[in-house]
């Protein structure tokens, strides 16, 4: 299968044809089948119920910071189903591959599971989730009205959707990649994987890599240039510390990204060889360009999540976060040492012993902020008044799972060691420890913690609970047993394992993976009974008695945010407005200045969509085509003088009047 | 020189640092057993001494941590019990949210183990260099300087590991041998793809690249069968990349050796038609036929035609310099050195690509190589690469 005739290109097809779709895999047709049928319910479903326009309306092209946060997160929610099935057929597959048996799995299908895994991941579900929280609580953090560039966020948002869309349509025309989720060459190479897979990896990614790098320009001027008055630097929340740190770092290293990936295009397309073998080219020049990228966006997922962190324990503490200053020093620190360490992702490839160093002790020397941050976590539990809601569940867990995880870390930064534990099923359980103790538990936290803020109704806690439970047992159950496997030498990316003795550890390991889709399962039913009992489960605008400005205003927000651009005195500005007494404005209103929606960005990126197909499969013709045709609705985009309009005083006045709770917000200016 | 510079850094640090460190050592290595109490490993009871002592080191880094981790998670448990909203009894401060000199301690004591952490990484990592020829062949015993390393050449290919023994004229394929208490320097390089070469009981592991070549100093403590495989991914037959490493008395390795030379010959033929891709490969002996071999993979020179790496670099340095070629040739030597694609330090190691081992003289090379005109210049692309393995074929 995996040598299947190389079909000379037509020009109408490219190397398209009917052998590209992958009938002859019983686990892929039952797949697209199982996919075709669910979406034809789907599609049906909101057909019958004529919402297509409304979706269109008030969703696809909408320029709300809000509703673009979250869109982002179904977004993640749904690529997170299908990067955890991949983690399901990996599980099972080490588990059936013993005592001679080769699996369910061919190495040409486990080979692509575990790449698009990675890739799904760490691109198409943490990326959306941290830009999904920062979209949608940045802004009300601040309080802004928007963002910088409204319309370029909806843009952005599709970006990303396009790639993860392009990443998708691989599993059912032609194949994913086969190289693991960074691609290194010489393996991406023509020479040794010619077929589309790695084309899919590069324009998937790097039309998400587009959409990634707008909304952090978009995100950065916003935190910099629209704060409300009187927010100064070191009054922002925590949560914005930490997301316009994350920001920085996505301008400063996703352009990194998109330039080796470039690289790599060269060589695959016309011919290049930077990362070959031959003629001078040198594949570890892509490996020090992609880990230059790569080390940063670990801390673009986690620096986020540190801020929700900081939030819900001060929040259901009942207490001012402890030592916010070192917080915010501890983040700069961090994000500036992420650039000085991405050698330790490859001390075992020969650098010499005072550059492994270096990079090693620079790379514990990150672990002094962190353990900083969680100190400081631990000293806001001390003398508070702790409130178990869901959020702060999340927080405890991850403050004890992510401190293996850190301890896990800094073993894997001391070289000597990582010669023994690098490429091991050891790393491969640090940092699932870290991403899923330290992200995935975060976005399980923001998701509890602002889901009222979004929806105004909190989510069912006996189904969070039950996921919260399945989730944290589930995890240590599927990767202790990861760890000792690790430690006793056994290797990352197998199919097909000897040594008998290992099989119960992969086994133990399998469970531990039904525990988490026991977890996953009970997400999912806690959003829809949350949603069925959305009456029962109503809030005002701060259930959680939270600190920070975003419950200023309603549950969920009106569409332009704050009546009144809020004036900040102090650090946790809605607590200092509570403790003040500030009432709501009743009167005063002004029309309000809004950007309107626009359809620019779904067609863009579409097009987009078509353009990354076309290069995929070389039907250059459509290549150009696409090109041309995005590169004139972008300049007819830019005739659309039609762009904002005024939200009348009358609305403003009875959405205020309305308001369920008289939330304090201060008068004008 | 570097290295000898290290070496005499590391002598003056020892009685200093060495000493103190020895109750560490054994708390780590207690630390460590308990961690995987009941599983035996290669990594946790390795039979080399570069293994034991990566072992210890992580032991010992894992026991400084856990001094840190496990009071603040046991703070985590205690302070998320005691200061539960429904404890009327504790203590509630909202205003609780500065303290310097607490604010210190949360700086000070990561800072405290990371500093330590630090030195042992730094002198560690110096003192287990792959590159670094080893000076104890166990705990106790320093290494005879009578006796001759034991060079094991080792190419990784699709999918298999061959091991070329320069000294003994033979060559295997997925299966290893090395003398107790012997040395061992292995030279690796690849033919297309990365790999990783590790052999978890004996030493760490070491990524092998085509075109360079790394180097990874080893002895085995212990007969015995010990499992190497690929620890980095490299295609479809990387789950059976796996070989089985013999650590064997003087006379059994002898016989080991035997059993090769009088086995096929290995040509570049041969070699070619073993480097097509194939999963889950036999082993295999051969009778090493083209004392070349080992130098024509790593600089990619294995069909007729093809220009080695190092003699273009060294034409190219040379047609920079003037085109004279005989009189610069030695200057050529050392500063192409430079430009060679050779993992890791400078110094000696470099010098080993260009020539295997033997320093070859550079007069010599000129009386013997063709002059760079008289070469066709081959296009080294894959396809080119394929096209003339076929026809040979």
């Amino acid at each position: 299968m995996a040598t299947e005739a190389i079909h000379d290109p037509t020009f109408l097809f490219g190397k398209l044809g009917w052998h590209s779709i992958p009938l002859y895999d019983p686990v892929i047709l039952g797949t697209f089948v199982g996919v075709v049928v669910l979406g034809s319910v789907l599609v049906g479903a909101l057909t019958y119920y004529k919402l297509w326009g409304y979706l269109w309306r008030e969703w696809f092209t909408s320029v709300d910071h809000k509703k673009i946060g979250i869109m982002y997160m179904v977004l993640g929610l749904v690529m997170f189903l299908r990067g955890f099935a991949d983690a399901i057929m990996m599980r099972l597959q080490q588990v059936m591959a013993f005592n001679g048996s080769e699996g369910y799995l061919n190495a040409h299908h486990y080979d692509q599971v575990f790449t698009a895994h990675g890739v799904i991941m760490i691109f198409f579900v943490a990326m959306p989730f941290v830009t999904g929280l920062m979209n949608y609580a940045v802004p009300l953090q601040i309080g802004a009205r928007d963002v910088s560039f409204p319309f370029l966020n909806n843009f952005s948002f599709w970006m990303t959707a396009s790639g993860a869309g392009l990443t998708m349509v691989s599993l059912f025309v032609g194949e994913y990649a086969k190289t693991g989720w960074l691609a290194f060459p010489p393996l991406s190479e023509l020479s040794s994987s010619p077929d589309v897979g790695v084309d899919y990896y590069i324009w998937g990614l790097q039309i998400a890599g587009v959409g990634t790098t707008l909304s952090g320009i978009n995100l950065l001027a916003t935190i910099i240039k629209m704060r409300a008055p009187g927010m100064t630097l070191m009054r922002l929340p925590i949560f914005t510390w930490t997301s316009l740190c994350t920001n920085v770092l996505i301008v400063a290293s996703f352009p990194v990204l998109t330039a080796t990936l470039a690289l790599l295009t060269l060589d695959r397309y016309v011919g290049a060889n930077f990362f070959t073998n031959e003629v001078g080219g040198n594949p570890m020049l892509y490996i020090n360009l992609i880990w230059i990228w790569g080390h940063p966006e670990v801390y673009i997922l986690i620096l986020p999540l540190f801020g929700v962190f900081s939030e819900v324990v001060a929040t259901f503490s009942a207490k001012r976060l402890f030592g916010y200053s070192s917080m915010v020093y501890a983040t700069i620190c961090i994000t500036i040492l992420s650039y000085l360490v991405w050698l330790h992702h490859f001390f075992t490839m020969g650098s010499g012993a005072t550059v492994n160093s270096f990079f090693g002790i620079a790379t514990m020397i990150i672990s002094i902020p962190t353990g900083a941050k969680l100190f400081n976590w631990l000293f806001t539990m001390y003398r508070g008044r702790i409130r178990y809601e869901l959020p702060m569940m999340w927080a405890v867990a991850f403050m004890l799972t992510f401190a293996i995880g850190g301890m896990t870390g800094v073993m894997l930064a001391v070289p000597p060691a990582d010669f023994i534990l690098h490429n091991s099923l050891f790393l491969v359980a640090h940092f699932h420890n870290v991403i899923i103790g330290g992200v995935v538990f975060g976005v399980f936290a923001g998701i509890n913690y602002w889901f009222p803020k979004a929806f105004g109704f909190k989510l069912d806690r006996f189904w969070g609970l039950v996921s919260f439970w399945c989730w944290v047992i589930g995890f240590w159950v599927a990767f202790t047993p990861l760890y000792i496997v690790g430690l006793m030498g056994v290797t990352r990316r197998m199919r097909v394992f000897d040594d008998p003795s290992l099989h119960i550890w992969f086994i133990i390991a399998g469970f531990g993976a039904l525990f988490i889709a026991a977890g996953v399962f009970a997400l999912l039913m806690q959003i829809f009974v949350s949603i069925r009992n959305r009456k029962a489960l109503a809030v005002d605008g701060d259930p959680w008695d939270a600190r920070t400005l975003e419950w200023a205003t309603t549950s969920p927000p009106p569409d332009y945010n704050f009546a009144f651009t809020p004036v900040i005195y102090n650090v946790d500005a809605w607590s200092d407005m509570k403790a003040h007494g500030y009432s709501a404005p009743t009167s005063g209103f002004k029309p309000i200045h809004m950007p309107r929606n626009s359809g620019a960005g779904v067609i863009l990126s579409g097009i987009a969509l078509v353009l990354g197909f076309a290069l995929v499969w070389h039907i250059w013709w459509l290549a150009v085509v696409s090109f041309v045709g995005m590169v004139a609705t972008a300049i007819r985009h830019t005739f659309d003088y039609d762009r904002d309009y005024h939200i009348p005083v009358e609305t403003v006045i009875s959405t205020e009047t309305s308001r369920l709770a008289p939330a304090g917000v201060s008068s004008e200016g | 020189m570097k290295i000898d510079m290290i070496q005499n850094t590391n002598s003056r640090r020892s009685p200093y640092l060495r000493q103190p460190l020895t109750w560490v050592r054994r708390v780590g290595a207690l630390t460590l057993a308990t961690l995987v109490a009941g599983c035996s490993s290669d990594v946790m009871s390795p039979a080399g001494h570069v293994a034991v002592q990566l072992r210890n080191i992580m032991g010992i880094s894992t026991f400084l941590m856990l001094l840190i981790v496990i009071p603040v998670m046991a703070a985590v448990c205690i302070f998320a019990w005691h200061y539960r909203a429904s404890n009327e009894r504790a203590e509630y401060d909202p205003e609780f949210h500065h303290s310097t000199s607490l604010e210190l301690l949360t700086w000070a004591a990561p800072l405290t183990i990371i500093v330590w952490l630090g030195a042992i990484t730094w002198v560690g990592t110096h003192q287990l260099d792959p590159y670094r020829p080893l000076e104890q062949i166990d705990a106790r015993t320093p290494v005879d300087p009578d006796v001759e390393p034991l060079i094991i050449q080792t190419v990784s290919m699709d999918w298999k590991w061959m091991f070329i023994y320069p000294q003994y004229g033979i060559a295997t394929i997925n299966e290893v041998a090395a003398p107790i208490d012997r040395p061992i320097k292995f030279e690796l390089t690849s033919t297309e793809v990365m790999n990783a070469f590790h052999v978890p009981a004996l030493a760490g592991m070491i990524y092998t690249m085509a075109g360079m070549q790394t180097t990874l100093w080893a002895v085995g403590n212990d007969p015995g069968v010990y499992e190497g495989r690929s620890s980095h991914y490299s295609g479809a037959g990387f789950s059976g990349m796996s070989f089985d490493f013999h650590v064997l008395e003087q006379t059994e390795f002898e016989d080991w050796i035997d059993k090769s030379t009088q086995a096929e010959a290995l040509d570049r033929q041969r070699f070619l038609e073993l480097a097509e891709p194939s999963e889950n490969v036999e082993p295999m002996f051969f009778d090493l036929a083209d004392e070349d071999l080992y130098h024509a993979i790593l600089n990619r020179c294995l069909l007729p035609g093809e220009v080695c790496m190092d003699e273009q670099m060294m034409n190219e340095h040379a047609r920079k310099n003037g085109g004279v070629r005989g009189a610069h040739h030695a200057g050529a030597h050392e500063a192409g050195q430079d430009e060679l694609p050779v993992q890791g330090k400078g110094g000696e190691n470099d010098r080993e690509t260009l020539s295997d081992g033997e320093s070859q003289d550079p007069g010599e090379l000129e009386s013997d190589e063709k002059p760079a005109a008289e070469v066709e210049p081959v296009s080294l692309n894959d396809n080119s690469r394929e096209a003339l393995t076929g026809q040979q074929n």
